[in-house]
C-alpha cells in the first residue's frame, strides 16, 4: 500500500448499506471479475462502468452497514478502489475490507467537503486528506497499528500464511 | 467487568480485559451459511488442511434453500463436499432452516460461549447469554484453520426497557421503536445489553427478535442475562456444561438508555431505513401488494401463531400475496401439528420451505418495481427484497397479518 494515495472521488451519503454496495440478487456470483460488475449498483448504477483504478469512494456515516457479505469489500477492491473515506464504518465491513487489504479511513464531515470528481490526496499513515480540487485539508483518524499491519501485509491471507 | 468482558477474558485465557483492548479468543462454535463459499476458497488459499475441530464447525444452507439457480446449486455442492471431506459432525442442509434458529434448536447455543457465524444477525444469540457476532468469509477461514479470532473488546450500552406495551404491540414493535431513537449507527463498534423488567419477563422467541435487531444499530453483539425460560430451553436441548457470567456491580456502561414502553402502540420502520420509525397510526391505510412473515427475526412459532390468530376462518385481501416461511423444520412441524398451517393456507397464505427466502431478495417472493411489502423481517434497505424501486415496511407479525387481511397497513386487534 502506498502511503500517499491520489485519486478521483465518488461521493455518497449516510448509511450506504451492503445491499446498496452489492445487491443480494448477485450473491450467487463467486468470481471476483463478475462481482466487480455490480459495484455500488444499488446506489449508483453508473459507478461500475465509470470507476478507474485508484479511484476513491467517499461517504457519510455508517458505510457498509447491514449484512456481513464479503462481496461488498471484494467488489470495491476488485473495481480498483484505492481507499474508502467515510465519517464512520460498520464493523463487519471494516473487518472484511481490512482482511482484503482495502484501506479505510474515518474522516469527520468528509462527505460535505468533497464533491464527486474532486481529486484527493490521502496521507494514510498521517491520517489526513488534501482535496486538491478545492485546496482544503481534511483531518482524518490515523489507522491503528493493528489494522495497518494487516493492510500493509497485503491482507489477512498473506499475513496468516506467513505468521500463522 | 461486564459479563461479555468475562466471556472474552475467559476465552482469551486472561484474568481481565477492558474496552478497546484487542484479544484473541478461542471460538466455541463457527457456522457458515450458503452465501459464503468464499470461506472454503479462502481456507484453501491460506493452505488450510483440516478444520480446527470437526464438532465445532457447521454449514447451514438457508439463504438459498432449496437452490433456486444453477449457481446456487453449485455453491451447495461445493460446500457439501467440503463438509463431508472434513467429516463435520453437524450439517444443516436445505431441509433444516435458518442458522440462528436451527443452532439453538440443535442445542449448540448456550450461555457464556462465543459463536461466530458468517451472518450479521449472529447477535441473536445474546438472547441466550452467549457472545455472538457476525464475520466475513475470510475471517471465518482463519477461524476454521486456527479455532481463534481477534476481537476489540467493545464498550457496552445498557438499554433498559421497562413497562408493558399495549396488547397489540410485540417485541418487534419494541425494538423498532428503540431503533428509531438509537438510530442505525447508534451502537457501531459497541455491544448492547438489553435489561429492565420488560426483558426479564420475555420468552425465548421475543428475546431472540430483540437481540437479532441489535445489529441494525451497528452493534457488535447483544446480551441479555439468561432468565428461567432461557435456562429451561438450553437445558432441554444440551447436556453441555456452561457458565452464566454475572456483570460486576461496579461495572460502568459507556451509555445507559432507559425506555418506558408502557402502552406502546404497534410500530413500523418506513422505507428505506431501519431507523425510520413511525407509529402504526401514521402508516395506516398504505396500500400493500405483498405481506411476508419469516426470517431469523420473525419466522418463529409465536410469530406464525400471531398471524393465525388474526386470519383463522378469514380470507386475505384478493390483491395481496401473503408468503409465510417458517424459520426451521421444527417450527414448521409445530404449526402443522397445531393445525395453523392448514388454516392459514385456507386463508390464502403461500407457504415456502424453511430458509431466509425473500428477506434478502434471493428467491421465494421477490417484489417488483413500485410494489409495497410489509414484512416481519429485519431490513428495508432499497432493493433488499427485490426491486430497488419497491418499498418495504418492517412490522410485527401481527401487523403484517392484519394488513394482509385488509390490503393496506392495519393496526392488529389482538
Amino acid at each position: 500500500m502506498k502511503n500517499i494515495i491520489t485519486g478521483r472521488a465518488f461521493v455518497y451519503g449516510n448509511n450506504i448499506d451492503t445491499d446498496q454496495i452489492y445487491p443480494g440478487r448477485y450473491l450467487e456470483l463467486v468470481d471476483p471479475e463478475d462481482i466487480k460488475k455490480h459495484c455500488l449498483e444499488g446506489v449508483d448504477e453508473k459507478f461500475a462502468k465509470e470507476v478507474r483504478e485508484g479511484d476513491i469512494v467517499v461517504a457519510g456515516t455508517n458505510f457498509g452497514c447491514g449484512s456481513s457479505r464479503e462481496h461488498a469489500a471484494i467488489t470495491l477492491k476488485t473495481s480498483g478502489v484505492s481507499i474508502v473515506l467515510a465519517e464512520s464504518f460498520a464493523r463487519i465491513f471494516y473487518r472484511n475490507a481490512t482482511n482484503l487489504a482495502l484501506p479505510l479511513m474515518i474522516c469527520r464531515d468528509i462527505s460535505k467537503k468533497v464533491k464527486t470528481g474532486d481529486i484527493l490526496e490521502v496521507h494514510v499513515k498521517e491520517g489526513y486528506v488534501i482535496n486538491k480540487t478545492s485546496d482544503v485539508k481534511i483531518q482524518g483518524e490515523k489507522i491503528s497499528d493493528y489494522i495497518l499491519n494487516i493492510v500493509e501485509s497485503g491482507g489477512i491471507k498473506k499475513l496468516f500464511k506467513e505468521k500463522g | 467487568m461486564h459479563a461479555i468482558e468475562k466471556i472474552l477474558a475467559n476465552k482469551a485465557g486472561l484474568d481481565r480485559v477492558e474496552a478497546g483492548q484487542i484479544v484473541t479468543c478461542n471460538i466455541d462454535f463457527a457456522e457458515i451459511n450458503d452465501l459464503y463459499l468464499q470461506t472454503v476458497y479462502s481456507f484453501w488459499e491460506m493452505e488450510g488442511q483440516k478444520v480446527f475441530d470437526k464438532d465445532k464447525v457447521a454449514f447451514v444452507f438457508d439463504h438459498y434453500a432449496p437452490a433456486p439457480t444453477i449457481n446456487t446449486a453449485q455453491i451447495h455442492k461445493e460446500m457439501r463436499e467440503f463438509a463431508k471431506e472434513q467429516g463435520l459432525t453437524h450439517h444443516f442442509d436445505i431441509n433444516k432452516g435458518i442458522c440462528h434458529q436451527v443452532l439453538p434448536e440443535a442445542g449448540l447455543i448456550y450461555p457464556g460461549m462465543i459463536i461466530v457465524a458468517t451472518d450479521s444477525h449472529t447477535t441473536t444469540h445474546g438472547a441466550f447469554g452467549a457472545f455472538g457476532t457476525g464475520i466475513g468469509a475470510t475471517d471465518m477461514a482463519t477461524v476454521l484453520i486456527s479455532g481463534k479470532l481477534w476481537f476489540r473488546v467493545p464498550e457496552l450500552i445498557n438499554i433498559e426497557i421497562n413497562g408493558t406495551p399495549s396488547k397489540n404491540a410485540f417485541a418487534k414493535d419494541v425494538i423498532l421503536y428503540i431503533l428509531g431513537k438509537v438510530k442505525a449507527d447508534g451502537a457501531v463498534y459497541k455491544a448492547i445489553e438489553f435489561s429492565g423488567n420488560y426483558v426479564e419477563e420475555l420468552g425465548v422467541s421475543e428475546r431472540m427478535t430483540i437481540c437479532n435487531m441489535a445489529v441494525e444499530m451497528g452493534a457488535k453483539t447483544a446480551y441479555m442475562k439468561p432468565n428461567e425460560g432461557v435456562i429451561n430451553y438450553v437445558n432441554s436441548r444440551t447436556s453441555k456444561d456452561y457458565t452464566i457470567y454475572e456483570t460486576d456491580n461496579d461495572y460502568e456502561y459507556s451509555e445507559h438508555l432507559i425506555f418506558n414502553i408502557d402502552g406502546l402502540e404497534p410500530q413500523l420502520a418506513a422505507p428505506h431505513s431501519v431507523d425510520n420509525n413511525i407509529s402504526i397510526k401514521d402508516g395506516i391505510g398504505t396500500k400493500i401488494h405483498q405481506a411476508f412473515i419469516g426470517s431469523c427475526t420473525g419466522g418463529r412459532f409465536e410469530d406464525i401463531e400471531a398471524a393465525w390468530k388474526i386470519l383463522k376462518g378469514k380470507k386475505i385481501h384478493p390483491n395481496v400475496r401473503f408468503v409465510i416461511i417458517p424459520a426451521s423444520d421444527e417450527v414448521q412441524l409445530s404449526i402443522i401439528e397445531k393445525g395453523y398451517m392448514r388454516d392459514l393456507i385456507k386463508a390464502g397464505v403461500t407457504f415456502s420451505t424453511p430458509g431466509c427466502g425473500p428477506c434478502l431478495g434471493t428467491h421465494a417472493g421477490i417484489i417488483a418495481d413500485n410494489e409495497v411489502c410489509i414484512t416481519s423481517t429485519n431490513r428495508n434497505f432499497p432493493g433488499r427484497m427485490g426491486s430497488s424501486k419497491a418499498s418495504i415496511y418492517l412490522a410485527s407479525p401481527a401487523t403484517v397479518a392484519a394488513s394482509a387481511l385488509n390490503g393496506y397497513i392495519t393496526e392488529p386487534i389482538v
